[in-house]
């Protein structure tokens, strides 16, 4: 093996080399309240280089080592996802970590260091390599969400996450031995010809097996019924670690069951897809209804995110390569919505500190007329209104499902997604036409830039050279997998 | 009747040999360190001006065995408080691991074979793993006191036995780079070619790896002292702030299989610096009045002088605090010992010669 | 052939035994002295197996560190026993049930319901003949999983600077010893000589000749 036959893992090793420097860097500065801000930055520059030599990368896939890592136009358009996502949630920490004094190297290498896992997941093809992916980002994800650690909420969430995820990894590990007994092989091209094979056909352990890896990714994502985590942890958590919470860890969970789905068992797909099916329906539900009676606007977008969990569920149930296409377009989207809505509530700060409840927001058009305006946007995006782009990702995945003749979970995405826009609308009527609560600080340059872009991108999806690339990009690796 | 024969050939005659050979081993073991225990106190006295134990047979050679007669005819107290079955476990435990390692150490080689009881493929762990299971005689006695000094005793020695484990690891890794084999015989055959002979020398003290591993050996002595819990790291028993640590609530036997476990945990390890860096049985040079002495009378010599290496820094310096010794074990011993593992594999790597 | 089979009952017996005493012992520390023995037990089936270096590293890394940390913490805690045993009855019948779903489903793959008979034969990597089994792992360690090896070593290093970053804690105002502080000072800087007058006294100078300890 030399280095050059490693070349498919350069942005892999570029992140993980930047978080054993930057560690060192920190380790060895003085220290201060605020010394994590140029490690952060050139954890940013490390991720930004990671995403560049994504693109430069054949488009060809490859796999390393005996088949446990595979890049290809899936993986690059996932981790091109992660790595922004990553990017921009650890652009936002800075300013709000500051006002705490808790600004401290260690976070930026530990999300440098969950960034690793989730690439790693996105390009597992072995289910050793799928778990080390899983098990490094969420060690890392434990630990930021109890980052404040003399906040007791934050601690909660921290504790929380880690006793339920750490439940998750071990049904998970379950599944994946029941998987290698039947099998006899952790690989997934190999576990995929013999879940194929006339004698695998409908046998129970293998069943048994998928069912419980199937339960261990639905933790990851949040999907109902394994979402109760999630609303405590996005509240407990400091919100710049929430807004990371909601991007990045789900594509990368996104990606791995596609990968274990349609990479590992495309022999079981009457099996999995009764499985995501449900888990759609129910997330999208669920989501739906759960968050109308939210105060808190934290709690609100994790009922949110459940929900749009649910709708890319759709997009995979379908099993075809316009269902995978709209998973991607869908998770791209998401991020972009999701990213730029925290950017504002990470701007609702008064002179006490932050504030996260509904109510707060009321009459922001009255004397903060851009981010109400960019919040509306954000909303009526996240509720699906068209020409903005938040219509179009839901569009692709209910199209897909359609094409499957999967009726049911079309009409009840479209369902949901009325209920939803009820309680996206309320925030948009409390912003304008409530009476005014007492003004923000004003909104900072980093959150400002994020909701610039967010709004553009939402707005101007529709036009070619926005939403092209993206949807051509989504096309292409949709191919990857074999239908 | 064949069966018979067949079964007691195989099985209870192979038994027989190796009990009896144990039997022997641990009794000149269990003499050799009682000599070794005067030895210890002997150049204690000489260096603080003393005379040391002179009283008991001729220049006080049978002093240990009086003190073993000592300890063995008075009665044993248990504290009422105490939890009876592991008060009484943990001594056993600890003189028990202790004499354990002695299964794999080799003292000789030669046309009748290794003078070893079990010539094990991994015997370097062994050791390893059986010198870190000391510290559950100290953490049970400890415990099973119910006292105040002897638990503290407990919690530093659990702490100090942890941490020095880890550079004894890295040493080992060290070592084990250079030979390719954990094997111990194998440890002291490798040291027959070295850096003496690649310089056209018979083979000699030169080759041995003390010499090419001289940070590592340094490291070695004194994480072993830290692990026996010898001074100038003998805070578990530290008499001017715990009394005697974990040992306050013991007498009689318990007492002695402390003291027992501790002195062969000792003389293991001076074996094992033996066998790791001073070449094993070899002899200084392989010249005609060298090898006419065994080989297991240099490996007596050589243990006696680590040993006389431990009594000397026993006797010359002081105590350590405790934070002194955390910072010694982990910020200066095992950066050390890590570079250290780095380098030798680089260096093999590169440069292919052990 | 007997004697191995003879060790095998002993070692398993023994590890069951005392697998079961764990969970049945009342002393919280009786409890980790008898998972101690299963460790041990366990080791020895790996010596039975031929895998002796999986045997060492199993008493080096869960008896010798990890179960000292276990037996540390819980000699250090007041662990109310009489309260967990009641919650033990009451979610009995559930850990029961799950339990036995686990154990039906292990009865499953290893029984009947077998795909690939034999698979323990055929091992993802074949044992080079003749060589240590320490050398046969590190083989393919370095080789063929290096990627989940490098990978497992993230892992740690995550928990690592988790542990830190959540426990650590500055107090102010700790002295702290600077050893190559003490190491660099000189006769010059260290003391000072003083001519005493005969028969008189020397007050000191208000300040003190030596390099003050640095506070962090």
């Amino acid at each position: 093996m030399t280095l050059a036959s490693l070349s498919p893992l350069w942005p892999e090793l570029i992140v993980a080399g930047a978080a054993m420097l930057l560690l060192m860097v920190g380790v060895f500065r003085p220290e201060t309240d605020n010394d994590g801000e140029a490690v952060g930055w050139l954890a940013i520059l490390a991720l930004i280089g990671a995403g560049v030599v994504i693109i430069q990368q054949p488009t060809a896939s490859q796999t390393l080592f005996d088949n446990a890592f595979v890049i290809d136009g899936f993986g690059r358009f996932m981790k091109l996802l992660v790595l922004a996502g990553s990017a921009v949630a650890l652009l936002l920490a800075f300013d709000d970590f500051r006002d705490h004094k808790h600004m401290k190297f260690e976070y930026p290498v530990l999300i440098l260091l969950a960034t690793v896992g989730m690439m790693m997941m996105v390009s597992a093809s072995d289910l050793i390599s799928l778990y080390l992916g899983l098990e490094l980002q969420s060690l890392a994800l434990y630990v930021v969400a109890a980052f404040r650690r003399d906040d007791v909420r934050s601690s909660e969430a921290g504790l929380k996450y880690f006793v339920l995820g750490a439940l998750s990894s071990g049904m998970l590990l379950y599944g994946a031995s029941l998987v290698y007994g039947f099998t006899g092989s952790t690989s997934f091209p190999v576990i995929a010809g013999i879940a194929k094979s006339s004698v695998a056909a409908g046998n129970i352990g293998l069943i048994f097996g998928l069912v419980f890896l199937m339960v261990g990714i639905a933790f990851k994502i949040s999907a109902v019924p394994f979402h109760m985590w999630t609303p405590d942890v996005y509240e407990g958590a400091p919100t710049p670690v929430t807004a990371f919470f909601a991007a990045a860890p789900k594509i990368a969970a996104m990606a791995l069951l596609c990968r274990v789905t349609l990479g590992a068992f495309p022999g079981f797909t009457a099996q999995w897809q009764q499985i995501i099916v449900f888990l759609s329906l129910a997330s999208m539900l669920l989501g739906a209804f759960a968050a109308i009676g939210q105060t808190s606007i934290k709690r609100l977008m994790a009922y949110s995110s459940i929900a749009n969990v649910g709708f890319a569920l759709v997009g995979l149930s379908a099993h075809s390569a316009e269902g995978t296409q709209g998973v991607l377009i869908f998770m791209g989207v998401y991020l972009v919505m999701t990213l730029g809505v925290f950017a504002c509530i990470l701007s609702m700060r008064r002179q006490g500190g932050a504030v996260d409840t509904i109510d707060d927001l009321a009459g922001l058009s009255k004397h903060n007329l851009p981010m109400a305006m960019t919040l509306l946007v954000l909303m009526f995006s996240l509720a699906g209104i068209p020409p903005l782009a938040g219509f179009f990702s839901k569009w692709y995945v209910f199209l897909a499902a359609v094409n499957a003749n999967l009726w049911l979970l079309a009409v009840v995405g479209v369902l949901a997604s009325v209920v939803g826009a009820y309680y996206y609308l309320r925030i948009v009527k409390i912003m304008f036409f409530d009476d005014a609560a007492e003004p923000f600080l004003p909104v900072r340059a980093k959150a400002l830039a994020v909701m610039a872009v967010s709004v553009v991108f939402v707005l101007f999806f529709v036009l070619p050279f926005i939403g092209g690339p993206i949807v051509e990009a989504a096309t292409a690796a949709a191919k990857t997998f074999r239908y | 009747m064949q069966a018979a024969a067949q079964i007691f050939s195989d099985y209870i005659l192979p038994l027989l040999i190796l009990a009896g050979l144990s039997a022997v081993l641990l009794g000149l073991l269990l003499v050799i360190i009682a000599f070794l225990l005067l030895f210890d106190r002997k150049v204690w006295a000489a260096v603080q001006l003393r005379r040391g134990p002179n009283v008991v047979g001729p220049f006080g050679l049978l002093q240990s065995f009086a003190d073993l007669l000592k300890f063995v005819l008075k009665e044993p107290l248990i504290p009422a408080g105490a939890d009876k079955a592991v008060f009484l476990l943990a001594p056993l435990a600890t003189a028990l691991f202790a004499l354990s390692a002695w299964a794999v150490i080799p003292v000789n080689e030669g046309w009748y074979g290794k003078w070893v009881m079990s010539d094990l493929n991994v015997g370097m762990l062994y050791v390893l793993a059986v010198s870190s299971l000391g510290v559950y005689g100290i953490i049970m006695g400890g415990w099973a006191s119910n006292s105040k000094y002897p638990f503290m005793g407990a919690l530093r020695s659990a702490a100090q036995m942890v941490s020095y484990e880890v550079s004894i690891g890295f040493v080992i890794i060290c070592v084990l780079l250079c030979v390719g084999s954990l094997n111990l015989t194998d440890v002291v055959n490798a040291q027959k070619s070295g850096l003496g002979t690649k310089a056209g020398l018979p083979s000699t003290l030169l080759d041995w790896y003390w010499l090419p591993l001289f940070p590592m050996f340094v490291v070695f002595f004194i994480s072993a002292l830290a692990e026996t819990n010898r001074p100038p790291f003998d805070l578990p028993e530290a008499e001017s702030e715990l009394v005697a640590g974990f040992m306050v609530e013991y007498s009689s036997t318990p007492y002695l299989l402390f003291m027992l476990g501790e002195y062969v945990a000792i003389v293991t390890m001076c074996a094992m610096t033996t066998i790791l860096f001073l070449g094993g049985w070899l002899p200084p040079a392989n010249v005609a009045p060298f090898t006419w002495i065994p080989g297991v009378i240099w490996f007596l010599i050589k243990v006696t002088f680590v040993f006389f290496m431990f009594a000397m820094v026993k006797a010359i310096v002081p105590r350590y605090r405790y934070d002194q010794l955390m910072r010694l074990g982990w910020k200066v011993f095992l950066p050390l010992s890590l570079a250290m593992v780095v380098l030798t594999a680089a260096f093999l790597q590169f440069v292919r010669y052990a | 052939m007997a004697l191995t089979a003879g060790f095998f009952y002993l070692f398993a017996t023994l590890a069951v035994f005392s697998a079961v005493m764990v969970i049945v012992a009342k002393n919280p520390v009786h409890a980790v002295l008898f998972l101690i023995l299963t460790f041990f037990n366990a080791a020895g089936l790996f010596i039975l197996l031929g895998a002796e270096f999986l045997a060492m590293l199993l008493i080096i890394v869960y008896v010798g560190a990890v179960s000292v940390l276990f037996l540390f913490v819980v000699m250090m805690l007041d662990v109310d026993f009489a309260e967990l045993r009641a919650g033990f009855i009451k979610n009995a019948p559930l850990g029961l049930m799950v339990g036995g779903i686990l154990v039906i489903e292990l009865i499953m793959v290893l029984g009947f319901q077998v795909l690939k008979p034999g698979i323990a034969a055929q091992a993802s990597v074949p044992i080079v003949p003749g060589a240590s089994n320490t050398a046969a792992l590190g083989r393919v360690l370095y080789t063929k999983y290096v990627y989940f090896f490098q990978g497992a070593g993230l892992i740690l290093l995550v928990a690592m600077i988790g542990a830190i970053v959540l426990t650590l804690r500055h107090k102010e105002g700790v002295k702290r010893q600077s050893i190559a502080a003490q190491n660099a000072r000189t006769p010059a800087t260290a003391m000072s000589v003083v001519k005493v007058p005969s028969g008189g006294s020397m007050i000191p100078d208000a300040k003190p000749a030596r390099v003050p300890e640095p506070v962090e």
